[in-house]
């Protein structure tokens, strides 16, 4: 949202009336204050130490709402509504412009807010809640949720709508599915608030309810943090060996993305298929084990340096063999280089021996040492490279596993995330006379 | 075995917490159940519980839901408006056997609740119990007001999770040698952790029953649960972590530049030096992980050090290698805290931070008694203790001298 469009403009404009009628207060209605300006306090403390550093950058899961259900279970409509305003005109904002996103917060807290209390007084839930009639309260308490939840959702189609023009339908699909279930548990808990505000034990006892939610979300944003930080540790790894193997960056990525494709149209469930995108990326992790000087040499290599380079699936599967969350990846890692006839290595497994992780992996694997640059041959284009591995077939390679690939590649195309393609920045250099052995898919070190 | 006798404190913790049970077990027994239906539904939550718990040795709380019903039920002074009338030998008999057996799934599975839970859970369950039962059903509590006795029930939750604190301290204590202080410090620690939301759903579970029924069990049980399974994702992701780091720090001796396993024992000795000298969890991570990758620089050399023997290596190119090892480090995404302490392992004690003078005694340590033959352990100590004029830093070799001759860390002797 850099140059704010003028229709976003508008938009936001008519949204804002709205929110300020909203906040009309209703003749006729008696007010606490003492309530609202503690809840709008509590509101305005809970956001500013939800984006404090305290907890993390930003939060996953959005807003901290258990405060605001608990005002409108509690308040009338305008009053809730209120509570919400301090909060939002005072949270930290990463993107520019600051203060217009500030005021459409506000507004789309206020309009939500508005339509849950409003449709909890409309079916006799202040009454439930007073009673501490709790069986009874969860009906209008459910429907005050779903209410706020449809307005913030429609809110925010409407705004990707008109600012970034996405499409409507796209923009509002699976808003409201994502984000029913976290704002049900908000509002469990500000239903929980409300029930023991109206108790003889009053607003303290209310308070408490707030101290697991916070804990809950310091554990979620903690969470977040160190999931964040163990992809980037497994990605710098996978690094260290491409700049290591001199091979064109990129490669475990590729290979990576082929065994998911491959996955995907075996039909796989989605956590094999995510346990095989890690399978191709980390199957050439034992490279780190093999000296530098080998694998950068340009020149035939002697049959013992081949043997050493050969080693490199065990070396692997012995670095990653205590990474429990691999599962099967760690056969893959050790069992990439067999081929269906028993010629592979490094234990010369035959047919079905060979783990069916292992065989997508191979296949992957030879598809982009065909397809990407190499230091001793061009690329070959995709369709030669897979008459090529559909030529092996049965011999190197499982044929489901390469019609797989084909089917994959036929209907999507193959598009490799490119991450790091600097390769023409690099000196080129002279193909190995022993290049002759890269025309053997697979056949690459 | 027959020459280990646990420790007295330890005896004396589990035969009160035996006695406990057994006396009120027994006068449950003779006179019965009050209030079958609240015992029984917060027997059930208390099961559920335990059911749900987390096994794992590094697990402060493993079960958040099971304690904060057993709490609220010693503290449930009414239900649903109308008085109960339980006393605290029916508090601690009614958790007892739910928590017993709720943990039967997890005896059959070999998991068990350690004897220390049991007899922690036990304990602070009855504490609670006689503190609020018997003034209460005396009717001492009758003329405070809603909100002072809320706060009350906080008051007296909140002394018995410092009380349980400080009980949790002395067991690993006396378990383990560690120093009491950075122990009780962790334990503190927690108790604003995943402690604080227990307390918290113990005093509201107790108010809310009385406000409105024991429909208020299942519904209040939520915020915990969600609590409890952001711990448990969180846990998890960490262990995940732990491993992949500890793989990393391995492919130096997969290619051959470290002898196997040089990373792991320089890790658990640092780790074991670290608590000895009181760092606390959040720094011992940091140590661990620095530790465990205090050699990853040696990938940047082309030729390997002679058996990964940096020590023995003249100061600028223990140095370089200590640099490249941060630089690798930092790729890694890592907490920088830990890059730093990489980076730093070759600097002269006095200027380095003391993560960093641990990394480097010990490492120099693990190196010289492999090399030393059958008396190496003792050998590498004594040079350690003459080298420390300006290489080692005195107090960590001492600390490492207290931690070998304690444990049974020594070196597995070669050959």
């Amino acid at each position: 949202m850099e140059a704010v469009p003028a229709r976003a403009r508008v938009y936001i404009a008519c949204v804002v009336t709205a929110a300020l009628l909203c906040l009309l207060p209703q003749p006729g209605t008696h007010t606490t204050w003492w309530a609202v300006v503690l809840l709008a306090g509590l509101y305005a403390g809970c956001e500013r130490v939800a984006r404090s550093r305290f907890v993390g950058i930003s939060h996953p899961a959005g807003t901290f709402y258990p405060v605001l259900l608990a005002g409108a279970f509690l308040l009338p409509a305008p009053a809730a509504a209120l509570v919400a305003v301090p909060g939002a005109l005072l949270s930290q904002v990463g993107q520019r412009p600051v203060a217009l996103r500030r005021v459409w917060r506000a507004a789309q807290l206020v309009l939500g807010v508005w339509a849950a209390a409003r449709t909890h007084r409309l079916l006799g839930g202040p009454e439930a809640v007073a009673a501490g009639d709790v069986p009874y309260a969860l009906g209008p308490a459910g429907a005050a949720v779903l209410a706020f939840c449809l307005v913030l959702a429609l809110l925010d189609g409407g705004i990707l709508a008109v600012a970034e023009r996405v499409p409507v339908r796209r923009a509002w699909r699976g808003l409201v599915a994502r984000s029913l279930a976290p704002i049900a548990v908000h509002g469990l808990a500000g239903l929980m608030m409300a029930v023991l505000w109206r108790s003889p034990y009053g607003p303290v006892a209310a308070l408490l309810v707030l101290l697991p939610m916070c804990v809950s979300w310091w554990a979620f944003a903690q969470y977040h943090r160190e999931h964040a930080a163990h992809q980037a540790t497994i990605r710098a790894l996978v690094q260290a060996v491409d700049i290591k193997d001199g091979y064109t960056r990129g490669h475990s990525e590729r290979v990576g993305q082929a065994s998911m494709m491959i996955a995907r149209e075996l039909g796989m469930a989605d956590e094999r298929v995510e346990v095989l995108r890690f399978a191709g990326i980390l199957h050439d992790v034992g490279k780190l084990g093999v000296p530098t000087r080998l694998l950068r040499k340009d020149g035939p290599l002697t049959p013992e340096e081949r043997r050493v380079i050969e080693l490199h699936p065990e070396y692997g599967h012995e670095m990653v063999r205590g990474i429990g969350f691999l599962g099967e990846a760690r056969a893959a890692v050790l069992h990439h280089h067999e081929r269906l006839d028993g010629s592979g290595y490094p234990y010369g497994l035959v047919g079905r021996q060979i783990p069916e992780s292992a065989r997508v992996v191979a296949v992957a694997d030879a598809f982009d040492a065909m397809t990407s640059t190499r230091s001793y041959s061009r690329a070959r284009p995709v369709a030669v490279a897979l008459a090529e591995l559909e030529r092996c077939a049965g011999s190197q390679f499982d044929p489901v596993m390469v019609a797989a690939l084909v089917d994959a590649v036929g209907r999507t195309g193959w598009h490799p995330a490119v991450t790091a393609d600097d390769d023409e920045t690099r000196p080129p250099r002279v193909p190995p006379p022993g290049a002759h052995l890269s025309g053997r898919p697979g056949a690459h070190r | 075995m027959s020459a280990y006798r646990p420790p007295p404190l330890l005896t004396l913790v589990h035969a009160c917490a035996g006695l406990f049970a057994a006396g009120s077990l027994a006068v449950t027994l003779y006179d019965g159940l009050e209030e079958r239906r609240v015992a029984l539904a917060f027997g059930v939550l208390v099961t559920v519980g335990e059911l749900t718990r987390r096994n794992g040795a590094r697990v402060r709380e493993p079960a958040p839901l099971g304690a904060a019903a057993a709490l609220s039920y010693a503290l449930l002074g009414e239900a649903g408006g109308r008085a109960t009338h339980h006393g605290p030998a029916q508090v601690v008999a009614v958790v007892l056997a739910a928590s017993l057996l709720g943990s039967v799934p997890h005896v059959a599975r070999g998991q068990g609740p350690t004897l220390d839970h049991v007899a922690r859970r036990v304990l602070t369950v009855g504490f609670v119990a006689v503190c609020f039962q018997p003034p209460y059903n005396r009717g001492m509590f009758d003329d405070w007001g809603g909100p002072a006795y809320a706060l009350l029930l906080l008051a007296l939750l909140s002394l018995t999770a410092l009380c349980d604190a400080v009980l949790a301290a002395a067991l690993a204590h006396t378990r383990t040698g560690w120093p009491f202080g950075p122990v009780l410090r962790d334990e503190l620690r927690a108790v604003c952790g995943i402690g604080s939301a227990v307390i918290a759903t113990g005093a509201v579970m107790a108010l809310a029953v009385a406000v409105v029924g024991l429909w208020a069990l299942p519904v209040f049980s939520v915020p915990l649960l969600l609590a409890q399974m952001s711990f448990r994702r969180y846990a998890a992701v960490r262990a995940t972590y732990r491993q992949t780091i500890a793989s990393l720090a391995r492919a130096t001796e997969v290619a051959g530049y470290t002898p196997a396993g040089h990373a792991r024992r320089v890790a658990a000795v640092s780790k074991a030096v670290g608590r000895d000298l009181g760092l606390t969890e959040p720094e011992l991570a940091v140590l661990e992980y620095a530790a465990l990758m205090h050699d990853i620089g040696q990938l940047s050399l082309v030729d390997p050090v002679p058996a990964g023997a940096t020590a023995a290596l003249p100061a600028a190119e223990q140095r370089r290698i200590a640099l490249l090892g941060g630089a690798v480090v930092r790729q890694t995404g890592v907490d920088e805290a830990v890059a730093v302490m990489v980076e730093r392992q070759a600097d002269p004690y006095a200027e380095q931070p003391l993560a960093a003078r641990i990394v480097r005694a010990v490492n120099a340590y693990e190196e010289k008694s492999r090399e030393g033959g059958p008396g190496g352990p003792l050998k590498a100590l004594e040079e350690l203790r003459l080298a420390t004029a300006g290489t080692y830093a005195p107090e960590v070799v001492e600390s490492l001298a207290r931690v070998l001759a304690r444990s049974s860390l020594t070196l597995p002797v070669a050959g």
